[in-house]
């Protein structure tokens, strides 16, 4: 598989009236052609900022501190906001959370993706637009397109405007697609069906997807890969298959014992004790050491490297030390077959 | 089994649109929530989940059907009359989305105070101030929360202040409409923590309702499902998860995403066809307290 998108040493800071914050530390990652990434993580980790930043949409008082962004191999890091444009939308489009926000109210359907498409093409013909709208509606499963092209997003259903948000994104061929939340905002029905649709979408065009959520059942839907973010930090990388069974991250080992599918009725939920830390001045150390009940000496004075456990699965924390104690998971390996 | 606390019965809530238009929202929902209990109720947006907890606080008047609290029937404009303090001060409404259902101007020790202002409650602990201390307290904030503004907390604490308010007034019925919804995995955790031991060491009785059925598998203790303004199901929790009856049950229950991927990418998730279901069905009991919704065709 050939990188698609290779991330090194991404820094990312907001200047703020309190200081710098670093909203984004030191990031390195690679996505593959035709594969679906999760990063999940709690609000406030970064998980949103890193996908604006790749996609240079971030405000002006965000700037990228250090590191490079490469795409097919070409450093974008330094591309001027003209030359962004002429690749956003071929190379990558965004899914955003909420659907009724991330379109126009007052204008059709339709028009709104034919807008899409025209921004991609302005040669083509109107009979040929129409076709295409026809064509990606249909691809995001909404049927009698025909009718409905016609039809503004408050007709919709939340379902039904999240599919065209989606045939939105789709409309320029894009080789990658960022999907921030797609289904936060969706009942458990309505997700399963957007979660299938992205799986279809994802096989039939072969587009790449980073998938930022919370929910760690939509990730084991979808994801080849998983990251776990922290603080800024990517703190376990592996795929769904290493972080689910085999996750080694203390704060892996939080996230998944606190969701209620693991616990039993009348036991108390597990939960992280504390909060995550202020951004602003992030501790020397490993920032998950003041919740981590595992937390050993050296994690309040020294960032952790990336230990390698398999080819594809990295983890940061100071216990795959070979020197630190071998502690057992309080969770892993759940339904192991 | 103990006291009957809310007994809904034949609930029914029509929005008119128009002059030809109407929304049948909730059609001849009956359910009963028992003293102590937390009673959950599911179903996909516009099922009219939050009309029936609207309804049964007295936001909206229902268009037929009675529910009965403590055996007052509060629909009966004269009934509620005669009654009013024990209906406002004994069920409280917890909402889903709490920076719109705080006060932004106020801070948090006038937000849990009011209540017992506008009700004229003799607070136990000397002063207004002290009791929101110790309600604050109670869902697990300290008490230098207490000048602080709504804007100044996340979004875990503003939902936590919206509870001590709740509590503020010693509730017998909580009525929270999706209370977590829009927290974090690990805020939601501790939230849903906080209804538990609301439930155990205070007693009051909870109609939650959510559409993470996960939470609600955890939770409660019976959930009813409702699909397109029909109760479809009720059971004890235990035995709708282990045992769901109805057709929409079923495919609700099949959409859960499981933590895991290997069961995750195994499964073949059959969608409820809208068009098989009959809405002119009766509630028949098929074991003690499972209830479903049976089609006249079947």
């Amino acid at each position: 598989m050939s990188e698609l998108l290779e991330v090194k040493n991404l820094s990312v800071s907001f200047d703020t009236h309190e200081g710098e914050l670093q909203a984004v530390r030191d990031v390195s990652f690679s996505l593959h052609a035709g594969e679906v990434l999760a990063i999940v993580g709690e609000s406030g980790s970064g998980k949103s900022v890193l996908c604006k930043s790749i996609m240079k949409l971030l405000n002006k008082d965000a700037r990228i501190k250090s590191g490079s962004i490469a795409i097919n191999g070409v450093d974008i890091t330094n591309y001027s906001e003209r030359q962004m444009q002429r690749i956003r939308g071929k190379v990558f489009s965004m899914v955003f959370q909420d659907p009724m926000t991330s379109q126009n109210p007052t204008i059709p359907i339709g028009k709104q993706i034919a807008e899409a498409i025209r921004v991609h093409d302005p040669k083509m013909s109107a009979e040929q637009v129409h076709q295409r709208v026809i064509e990606l509606m249909e691809l995001v499963g909404i049927d009698r397109a025909e009718q409905r092209c016609k039809l503004c997003p408050y007709h919709f259903s939340g379902g039904m405007r999240q599919r065209s948000v989606m045939a939105i994104a789709l409309a320029s061929n894009p080789r990658m697609l960022f999907a921030d939340e797609p289904t936060t905002a969706l009942d458990v029905t309505i997700q399963a069906q957007i979660l299938d649709l992205l799986r279809d979408v994802q096989k039939k065009l072969g587009t790449a997807t980073i998938l930022v959520s919370h929910d760690l059942g939509v990730v084991a839907r979808v994801a080849d890969r998983v990251a776990v973010m922290y603080a800024g930090k990517i703190v376990e990388i592996g795929t769904a298959e290493e972080i689910f069974y085999d996750p080694r991250h203390p704060y892996t080992w939080g996230l998944m014992r606190s969701l209620p599918a693991y616990a039993q009725q009348g036991e108390k939920l597990y939960t992280i004790p504390g909060m995550p830390p202020v951004l602003i001045d992030p501790p020397a150390g490993d920032a998950f050491a003041c919740r981590n009940e595992y937390a050993l000496g050296i994690d309040y004075e020294q960032m952790p490297p990336m230990f390698q456990i398999t080819d594809t699965h990295y983890a940061a924390t100071w216990l795959m030390d070979e020197r630190a104690p071998k502690i057992t998971p309080p969770i892993g390996g759940m339904y192991h077959v | 089994m103990s006291e009957i606390l809310l007994d809904v019965q034949g609930l029914t809530h029509h929005f008119r649109l128009s002059k030809s238009a109407v929304i049948k929202a909730v059609d001849d929902v009956s359910f009963q929530i028992h003293e102590g209990e937390i009673f959950g109720l599911v179903g996909e947006s516009g099922s009219g989940k939050s009309t029936v907890a609207r309804c049964v606080m007295n936001v909206h008047k229902p268009s037929a059907g009675s529910i009965y609290y403590q055996g007052i029937n509060t629909c009966d404009p004269a009934q509620f009359r005669k009654n009013r303090k024990l209906l406002q001060t004994s069920r409280q409404f917890i909402f889903q989305d709490s920076t719109s259902s705080l006060n932004q101007r106020m801070r948090v020790a006038d937000i849990i105070a009011e209540p017992m202002q506008i009700n004229h409650v003799k607070t136990p602990r000397g002063s207004d101030r002290e009791e929101a201390a110790f309600q604050l307290h109670y869902v697990g904030l300290d008490r230098s929360y207490l000048d602080k503004y709504p804007s100044e907390l996340s979004g875990g604490m503003r939902q936590r202040v919206t509870i001590a308010r709740a509590l503020s007034m010693e509730p017998r019925l909580l009525v929270a409409d999706e209370p977590i919804a829009s927290l974090d995995v690990s805020i939601q955790a501790q939230i849903i923590n906080l209804f538990a031991h609301c439930n155990r060491e205070h007693g009051c009785s909870i109609l939650f309702i959510a559409h993470d059925l996960a939470v609600v598998k955890y939770l409660c203790h019976r959930v009813g499902v409702m699909y397109q303004g029909k109760l479809v199901e009720v059971a004890p929790t235990r035995e709708l998860f282990e045992n769901p009856l109805h057709p929409y049950t079923k495919s609700l229950l099949d959409a859960i995403p499981i933590p895991d991927p290997r069961l995750e990418r195994a499964r073949v998730w059959h969608e409820f066809d809208p068009e098989q279901f009959d809405r002119n069905g009766t509630m028949v009991e098929v074991k003690p307290g499972h209830l479903v919704l049976k089609g006249e065709k079947a």
